[in-house]
């Protein structure tokens, strides 16, 4: 594969996931040379992680709009 | 004076008369789908659970029933002095000789002419397209960014947070807060749709609001409202109310959820889905890898036995195998050979000893050389006076020719 591949960690859970259904599929698919299907298998596992902390560790960010400008929301006590 | 016609006119039994009034009623369409307005008194509700009751307005009063099963379904308390709107069927209660209204229906007074201003509206709309399927837009699958028109301190954003967070916490939430109710709602959830699409562009915009009573949800039938919805960039999930609530707001968004909650619920995909799709993928990753790997290694054992079977190592230790045997042959073979050839040397040996000329001196022969070593054979050799150099068995010794020889014949040999 490609070494220009973006990091995990910068990368949405939909992009993430995406890629992470892409590469299952081909490792289903044909026969690929090791080296390539270890490659693939790692970079799955990344994304595996990644896709597993984003929704683990996410809160809802709350923002709202006051005037033109966007500022942090507290829900009211 | 009068008189008597000659065929009298029958004379009706007041059972009969009764009934004949009640089918003319009974016979009239309108007076068997009418809704009629005014207030309330003389009410009564016994045990049996029916109402009774009389609209009356300032010059005329009417009767009513409400039988108790249309009764159970009120989701108000009718009173003396309310002000009503009652729909029903006119007949007569033959028994009392009373023309009264059966009621199936009965709502307070108002809601009726908001109805009817709704009814208008949403046709009119309709008429223009406002509603139209083919401009109903997809909402995305994966929002990252959600707009919320509603007030800052309604149940129903507590509501639409709480189920964001345990959705689909990877959103970010973009609140426009607005009045919902009131007369400085309608523009207000404008302003808020307008200010949602230019500030931040959301992927979805949730307009939202908790359940209330009809004039209170007034705002989400308004015009103004209807005509932003349908004007966002992004695509809009109504939640007005509660299931049975039906705003004009809801037919112009592309979306009508029956709740804030299912709103928000509908805006995004569920985390806990979300955690099983992960799961069963990261399963079908290793399930991959390790079969192709299992088959990588089957395929590199299978290459390993036939390169064993090709190795120098295995020839060589064939080699050196025949070359042990060859060793063992040619061993055996010298030994036998040996052997046969010992044997063969040991009869040499006797009959070299036999010829050895020194053996006859141990039979006391002796024999004669000169003093340069010449075996004397002949007496033609010796002349007298000659030192010679006789070889005995044990060693040698010298002596001198007396006088020479005669030639012996060989016949006394």
């Amino acid at each position: 594969m490609s070494t220009k591949q973006p990091s995990p960690e910068t990368l949405s859970y939909e992009k993430a996931l995406a890629e992470l259904e892409t590469i299952v599929m081909v490792l289903e698919g044909e026969k690929r040379p090791l080296d390539e299907a270890l490659a693939l298998f790692e970079r799955g596992q990344e994304l595996a992680r990644r896709c597993a902390s984003l929704l683990d560790q996410a809160e809802l960010k709350v923002q709202q709009i006051a005037g033109e400008d966007l500022i942090p929301f507290t829900p009211p006590a | 004076m009068s008189q008597l016609p000659l065929f009298a006119p029958p004379t009706w039994s007041v059972a009969d008369l009764t009934r004949y009034l009640r089918q003319l009623l009974e016979d009239d369409e309108t007076l068997q789908d009418v809704w009629v307005q005014g207030e309330i008194s003389n009410f009564s509700r016994p045990a049996s659970g029916h109402l009774y009751f009389t609209l009356k307005d300032s010059q005329a009063s009417l009767r009513c029933v409400m039988w108790r099963n249309n009764a159970m379904r009120l989701d108000f308390a009718p009173r003396d002095g309310t002000a009503v709107e009652a729909h029903g069927a006119l007949s007569i209660y033959e028994a009392g000789g009373q023309y009264q209204l059966y009621v199936d229906l009965l709502r307070p007074a108002g809601e009726g002419a908001l109805f009817q201003e709704f009814l208008r509206l949403k046709a009119r709309l309709e008429a223009e397209g406002l509603f139209n399927p083919d401009r109903k837009r997809p909402i995305p699958a994966w929002p990252q960014r959600i707009g919320i028109v509603t007030s800052p301190t309604g149940a129903a954003l507590r509501d639409m947070l709480h189920t964001l967070q345990r959705r689909y916490p990877l959103a970010q939430v973009i609140l426009a807060p607005t009045p919902v109710q009131g007369t400085e709602a309608p523009p207000g959830i404008v302003a808020a749709l307008q200010a949602l699409n230019r500030l931040d562009q959301p992927d979805v915009i949730l307009v939202a609001r908790g359940g209330g009573s009809i004039e209170d949800l007034w705002a989400f039938n308004d015009e103004g409202v209807a005509r932003a919805i349908a004007a966002s960039h992004a695509p809009v999930i109504s939640g007005v109310g509660h299931e049975t609530d039906f705003t004009i707001a809801d037919f112009a968004a592309d979306l009508r959820a029956p709740t804030p909650t299912a709103a928000a619920e509908l805006a995004t995909p569920n985390k806990a889905d979300l955690r099983i799709d992960l799961d069963e993928l990261v399963l079908r990753l290793g399930r991959s890898s390790l079969a192709n790997i299992a088959e990588q290694r089957w395929t590199l054992n299978s290459l390993h036995n036939r390169l064993l079977m090709q190795s120098p190592r295995l020839r060589l230790d064939q080699d050196r195998q025949q070359l042990r045997s060859l060793q063992h042959r040619l061993a055996s073979a010298s030994a036998h050979r040996m052997a046969s050839q010992r044997l063969g040397l040991g009869g040499v040996r006797q009959r070299l000893a036999a010829l050895n000329p020194l053996a006859v001196l141990e039979r006391g022969f002796a024999v004669v050389s000169d003093a340069n070593g010449q075996t004397i054979h002949h007496t033609a050799q010796v002349s007298p006076g000659q030192g010679l150099n006789v070889r005995v068995q044990d060693g040698s010794f010298g002596v001198h020719v007396k006088e020479s020889g005669s030639t012996l014949d060989p016949q006394d040999e």
